[in-house]
């Protein structure tokens, strides 16, 4: 089920395995048959700890979703709410237990927050008056969540609006917590990286956490050897650039949740021969999207460039191995042929899918307006006129193209250029004002505060050393053989995997002026070792690194790390772990206020 | 060790001992004669109240507590009123049960801690009878009072008064109950009562007759009852002098007809047979499956049993005995002619004294056993010394506060420190705390340096216990030493140090717990006191914010308003404007929006704002006039209604108002002619001033409305860099040809080579000529 956990560098599958447990744990306490209400946003993430077969091994009967009024029938007898420590769920939760037929049916309530319980929380419940009506009132500590081999994230969606527009750090006291009991399952990691504020908050707690469990010493072999904690807003460009590798270009295009892409269903239609194609499929084709897909694996960090050349070679070597059935005379050779077949059969409907997703892709790719929007990007990363109002952009206002691709692309140049001038940024704001309306004031006043929006100070622009001293640019990008991670974006190399990859080596110390121009402080913090726990490293054995990015990270972030691990020369493996996986369109919207909403 | 078996007492299939536990130290003068008496269980302390019953207020009956060897503890006169019955709880504490209801509770050493009532209308009719009972929730006590009701606690720790329900009216005239058990059973607590002949279970809801199976009526009326340690089994006397243990052959008939003075099960876990010890004034019984030769034994003194897990403990004013059932394997080892391995492994051991080097040719047989075996009865020997007195396990060690002998076994047991020596530390600190000769100063250091950093010691614990000797000062500085500041909040909060649980609670970056410092604070200060203490931590002051914002507006904005942030408290009146139906409402909302926006400086927003303001009236004038529909467009789809409606004039008047950019509006203006295909309106606009958008939009947008012929017009107005495009897109190949040989432009010549098919030859040649050309140089 989630074996791609367990062929990574370092053993995911065990988180997991504990998070399972501790479910089966919790669904047992709740003795006999049972009904869960979700809060709805749960249960993507919930997918990939648990399927409903575990759940109804343990007297799941029933699952309904967290909604006002009366709760469905059901004749069960425990009700189990799963749901974030919110204020708002709460008086649903109290509405549902308030609206009970409590003479026919006596059934037993529950509550299971995640991640954490919350006392404030529960002081609502008793002021609802119904906190008394829960037998079991529990939490299930669930920060971060295993997506892939070497993927950890908590789907935490407003962790960068809450950390750099509110001034709420309860995402990072959650990371904090979920690097502690990472900690505990996979030992203490014994060199801490990090830039950032953000960065530095979570170190100090997660090394006051250390002291205060000081008793009970971990006795695991560390597994990982390096903690990275990197800010995003110490690399705010990424993002907003848009991701050429197959994986981001999914991503940006059709959006990826919780592991799954829903794709117009056109080009999915199965069609028989001699039939036309009459009835086409009106559901969105749902696919799941990982490394347990031999194929995808293969070609989801190429740049998309090179993602054509991948998928007929693959073509071949599949129609090669469905041939051999010729060569196959005798009764031995035919059955293990057929022993094959199941498996040869999977990878020619994953061929057939990434196919049909790449033809979907290309169609945008060499549209012209992707290509004017890409060359404005280079442009601005390039550090091109990004001192002057940029036309392209004009023209996008005038065309009324999605707000979110403009807040983008001004963002990206404000970004490159240190700022812009009082006179360029008035004219864009008042164009998007003019433009999508004036309630937008709040979402660009969002925007500045967060530092995507800058307004030009007297200090000089310090773009172009930051782009120079890490070579954030590469002028001879290869996409189909990358030497390089600026593949990613066919050219631009992300500055946040520029300073991992600097890290590993030669070493900060080589950019200190660097990193002093980008916000936030930086540092190192070593976690003592009990004796023996020191690892002896074989010769030649790679160390690793868990990359941490507050805030979020995209998946040309990920496939830059990626490249890094099997660089053979680098002698350095990655293990990423976010609060959300994302890209320029969902982060600028987590930074959106919609006044006009709250009014509904 | 010939004589071993001499006192073992055989009853069917079992045999009994009784052995002396101690010659009791103690010198009762009256023995136990006219006392109460309790014993805790475990071999745990005894507690005697004498002659509970004489009322003279001159002469007070004496309370006295002592170790189960009969070493004094603490002796008291009692001072308070008549006691029913003592009690031990199961964390040593005596619970001394008062007619009136009312339960005192005292720790071992005879200190009082404190005190509850069993309910209002038990102090009216008295508590007539009360036993204290243990169940995985602690210990209980139950109450039946004169007028035949119940009450109980399951629970005195947590206390919740259950009053069951009545007996319903039946033939026996007194209608009290003449014996009565707790029983507890699945998470619930019951009462079995019996009432002459009939018997009853009462729960918290409900009275249930019931008969036991082979009991029949001929057996007489129930006058004592007994459960088993366990709560499984039940032994029921009646005035026929029969026993009844459960099913019908085990109907004993003793052949007493007085009831015993106490009847009480004797079995130990795993036990061959239940059986029951009977104690009447001289004589003690132990009654099982068969009657003959049940074993008896001739009492001297008046005694009391105290029933334990593995038998019964036999107290009298001289010495305690043990009766209990032989174990099996002892049976083997000493039964006569026993062929058992131990049996065997003592007679060769008595031969040749060889034996215990015999378990080293034992390869299969882990010594673990062995030595932990030999490790506990060192330890419970070391216990079972006069002084000490008799406890079993190390819980009970420590709440007798031997700590150097508790920290000594738990080191002895290699029991892990945070469950074995922190909790003894944990137990010593808080009664430490007590101490009132010491000052705060001194215990705070004493304790400092016994626990230091002890894991699994909660210095939040003893400060806790601390305050509750009444000592805020000491808390405060055992709290200092607490290194998980999160601990340290609840308890500082109940000392009302508020603005200092504030602060450790930010230092522990738990936003939960942070507001719940909040929330009480809010509701302890009042609010200017509130927003100041806030003010002073930015992080609580942010949070507090964010719940505003979901939950309190009003109070965001005061919030806003005391830091001068007119920023926020301008977007706070953008944000309400828009929940305001109203124009007039929205439009103060947003002149205050002006007003907040250019005291904080923000001259572009303020402006903004006004704008808005502006075409917000617009928007109504003309919606009040043409019934346009506007109201609520952005300027932008506004202007393009207008011009959609006809109304150009206005919409040149918003554009000139508003200082639209003139691309955008030639945009805007371009793509709705077209829209409505007034090609000549368009043609007239094309030629009104320089285009800034240039001309190759005009083409385009025509050819998007399908309009060829008007879409040529424009492409000789077109920039020449633009040219090619522009021939392009009206499909004129030959004349992209042209503009791109003559611009000697490869990319262009390539785009116009990529559109041109394969069967115009000529043209073909042409381009790639020029290609060939534009290449060379």
């Amino acid at each position: 089920m989630a074996a791609h956990l367990s062929y990574g560098r370092v053993n995911l599958n065990i988180l997991r395995e504990a998070a399972r447990k501790e479910l089966r744990e919790f669904l047992d306490k709740c003795a006999g048959s049972k009904a869960i209400v979700w809060d709805e946003y749960l249960t993507g993430p919930f997918g990939l700890i648990a399927q409903y077969s575990l759940l109804k091994e343990h007297e799941v009967e029933k699952m309904f979703t967290l909604k006002s009024g009366r709760l469905p029938s059901a004749d069960v007898k425990n009700i189990i709410f799963f749901v974030r420590p919110r204020l708002e769920l709460m008086d649903i939760i109290a509405e549902n237990v308030f609206s009970e037929d409590k003479m026919h049916s006596p059934r037993d309530f529950h509550i299971l927050f995640v991640p954490r319980r919350s006392m404030l929380c529960e002081q609502r419940l008793k002021e609802q008056g119904v906190l008394a009506s829960f037998i079991n009132i529990d939490e299930y500590i669930l920060d971060l969540i295993p997506y892939d081999g070497d993927l950890l994230s908590m789907e935490y969606e407003s962790a960068f609006r809450e950390c750099y527009l509110e001034n709420d750090q309860t995402s990072l006291y959650h990371t904090a917590k979920g690097l502690m009991t990472l900690q505990a399952l996979y030992g203490t990691i014994p060199q801490i990286y990090g830039k950032g504020e953000c960065a530095r908050h979570v170190a100090n707690m997660m090394l006051r956490m250390k002291r205060e469990f000081a008793g009970s010493q971990n006795q695991i072999l560390p597994v990982f050897d390096t903690l990275l904690l990197l800010d995003r807003n110490v690399d705010l460009l990424t993002p907003l650039a848009t991701q050429l590798t197959y994986e981001g270009l999914i991503d940006e295009i059709y959006g990826i949740t919780n592991g799954y892409v829903k794709l117009p269903p056109e080009k999915f239609a199965q069609k028989k021969q001699g039939e036309a194609s009459k009835d086409l499929p009106t559901e969105p084709k749902k696919l799941q999207l990982n490394s347990a897909e031999e194929l995808y694996a293969e070609i989801r960090d190429k740049n998309f460039n090179a993602v054509g050349a991948a998928l007929s070679k693959k073509a071949k070597i599949i129609s090669a191995a469905f041939e051999e059935r010729h060569n196959a005379k005798t009764v031995g050779e035919i059955k293990q042929f057929v022993s094959q077949l199941p498996h040869m059969q999977a990878a020619r409907s994953s061929l057939a899918n990434h196919t049909s997703i790449a033809e979907l892709i290309k169609d945008i790719t060499t549209s012209e307006a992707f290509f004017d929007n890409l060359t404005v990007e280079q442009e601005f990363m390039t550090g091109v006129d990004t001192d002057k109002v940029n036309t392209y952009i004009e023209d996008c206002v005038a065309q009324k193209d999605p707000l979110i691709k403009i807040l983008r692309l001004v963002s990206m140049q404000s970004v490159c250029n240190n700022g812009l001038k009082q006179k360029v940024l008035d004219y864009y704001k008042r164009e998007i004002l003019q433009t999508y309306g004036y309630e937008h004031i709040l979402t660009l006043n969002n925007l500045e505060k967060a530092g995507l929006l800058k307004l030009q100070s007297s200090s000089r622009n310090n773009y172009p050393t930051i782009r120079k001293t890490l070579k954030l640019w590469m002028e001879d990008a290869n996409e189909q053989n990358p030497n390089d991670i600026s593949y990613v974006y066919s050219g631009y190399a992300p500055l946040s995997v520029r300073l991992t990859q600097v890290l590993a080596r030669p070493g900060w110390r080589s950019i200190e002026e660097v990193l002093k121009m980008l916000p936030g402080p930086h540092f190192e913090e070593r976690q003592q070792l009990p004796a023996g726990l020191h690892k002896k490293r074989q010769q030649g054995e790679n160390r690793t690194t868990l990359v941490f990015f507050l805030g979020g990270v995209s998946y040309a972030e990920i496939a830059a790390l990626r490249f890094l691990s099997q660089m053979e020369d680098s002698g350095m493996e990655y293990i990423i772990a976010t609060t959300k996986l994302l890209n320029g369109t969902t982060w600028i919207k987590s930074l959106m206020d919609r006044p006009e909403s709250q009014s509904s | 060790m010939a004589f071993i078996t001499a006192n073992w007492n055989p009853l069917g299939e079992a045999f009994y001992r009784k052995t002396e536990l101690y010659e009791m130290c103690w010198n009762l003068r009256d023995g136990l004669r006219d006392c109460l008496v309790a014993a805790a269980p475990y071999g745990g302390p005894i507690a005697l109240l004498r002659e509970p019953v004489r009322r003279s207020p001159s002469s007070r009956p004496q309370l006295e507590i002592y170790s189960a060897s009969g070493v004094a503890i603490a002796s008291f006169p009692w001072k308070s009123g008549p006691v029913v019955q003592l009690g031990w709880t199961v964390s040593d504490e005596l619970l001394c049960i008062q007619e009136d209801g009312s339960v005192l509770i005292y720790d071992l050493f005879g200190s009082f801690k404190r005190h509850f009532s069993m309910g209002q209308e038990v102090m009216q009719s008295q508590v007539l009878e009360a036993k204290v009972f243990h169940s995985p929730y602690g210990t209980g006590v139950a109450i039946v009072t004169a007028s035949s009701r119940f009450t109980l606690a399951t629970n005195i720790d947590d206390l919740k008064l259950r009053r069951l329900p009545e007996v319903p009216g039946n033939t026996w005239s007194a209608g009290e109950p003449t014996c009565w058990v707790v029983l507890t059973q699945d998470r619930q607590t019951k009462v079995l009562m019996s009432n002459g002949p009939e018997l009853y279970i009462l729960d918290t809801t409900s009275c249930t007759a019931v008969v036991p199976p082979g009991l029949g009526p001929q057996a007489g009326s129930i006058v004592h009852m007994s459960v088993s340690f366990s709560y499984k089994y039940l032994a029921l006397f009646t005035d026929t002098g029969h026993m009844w243990t459960g099913s019908s052959h085990l109907q004993v008939n003793t052949k007493k007809t007085t009831p015993p003075k106490q009847m009480v099960w004797c079995r130990r876990p795993k036990s061959q047979q239940p059986s029951v010890v009977l104690m009447w004034d001289r004589l003690l019984m132990v009654a099982g499956v068969t009657l003959t030769p049940d074993p008896r034994f001739p009492l001297e003194d008046p005694c009391v049993l105290i029933g334990e897990l593995d038998g019964v403990r036999i107290i009298s004013s001289a010495n305690q005995e043990l009766l209990q059932e032989v174990p099996l394997v002892c049976q083997e080892i000493f039964k006569i002619a026993s062929m058992a391995p131990g049996a065997l492994l003592l007679e060769a051991h008595r031969e040749y004294q060889a034996a215990s080097f015999g378990k080293c040719f034992l390869t299969d047989f882990s010594p673990e056993a062995f030595v932990s075996t030999c490790r506990e009865l060192r330890v419970l020997n070391a216990v079972r010394e006069r002084g000490v007195g008799l406890p079993l396990t190390h819980t009970q060690l420590v709440y007798r506060q031997f700590y150097p002998l508790a920290i000594e076994v738990c080191r002895y047991l290699k029991i892990p420190d945070y469950q074995g020596v922190s909790r003894v530390l944990k137990h010593w600190a808080s009664c430490k705390v007590q101490q009132k000769d010491l000052s705060d100063e001194a215990i705070a250091r004493a304790v400092c340096v016994k626990v230091g950093d002890s894991p699994g010691v909660s210095y939040s614990h003893i400060a806790a216990k601390a305050y509750e000797c009444g000592r805020p000062e000491l808390a405060i500085k055992l709290l200092d030493f607490e290194a998980r500041s999160g601990e340290q909040v609840p308890l500082l909060l109940k000392m009302k140090r508020s603005q200092l649980a504030l602060s450790k609670a930010v230092e522990s970056g738990d936003t939960d717990l942070v507001y719940t410092v909040v929330t009480y604070l809010k509701s302890e200060m009042n609010r200017g006191d509130f927003f100041m203490t806030l003010r002073n931590q930015p992080v609580a002051l942010s949070l507090y914010r964010q719940f505003c914002k979901l939950q309190e507006q009003e109070t965001l904005k005061d919030l806003y308003n005391q830091d001068d942030d007119h920023q926020e408290l301008a977007n706070y009146y953008v944000t309400a404007s828009y929940r305001e139906k109203r124009l007039e409402s929205r439009l103060s909302l947003l002149q205050t929006a002006v007003d907040e926006y250019n005291k904080a400086k923000n001259e572009f927003s303020a402006k903004a704002t006004e704008e808005e303001m502006r075409l917000l009236r617009f928007q109504r004038k003309l919606d009040d006039e043409k019934g346009a529909g506007l109201l609520g467009l952005s300027l932008q789809a506004t202007m393009e209604a207008l011009l959609a409606l006809g109304l150009h004039k206005q919409a040149e008047q918003l554009y000139r108002d508003f200082r639209v950019p003139d691309k955008r509006f030639w945009w805007l203006k371009l793509k709705s002619l077209a829209e409505k295909e007034e090609w000549e309106e368009l043609e007239k606009f094309s030629k009104s001033k320089k285009s800034p958008i240039g001309y190759l939009a005009f083409v385009e947008v025509c050819m998007k409305s399908n309009n060829k012929p008007e879409a040529k017009k424009y492409v000789s107005k077109v920039t020449p860099e633009q040219r090619v495009k522009a021939h392009l897109a009206v499909g004129d190949l030959e004349g992209a040809a042209d503009a791109a040989i003559e611009r000697k432009s490869d990319s262009e010549l390539a785009a116009v080579l990529a559109r041109c098919p394969a069967s115009d030859r000529q043209l073909l040649d042409r381009l790639n000529r020029a290609a060939a050309a534009a290449a060379k140089k």
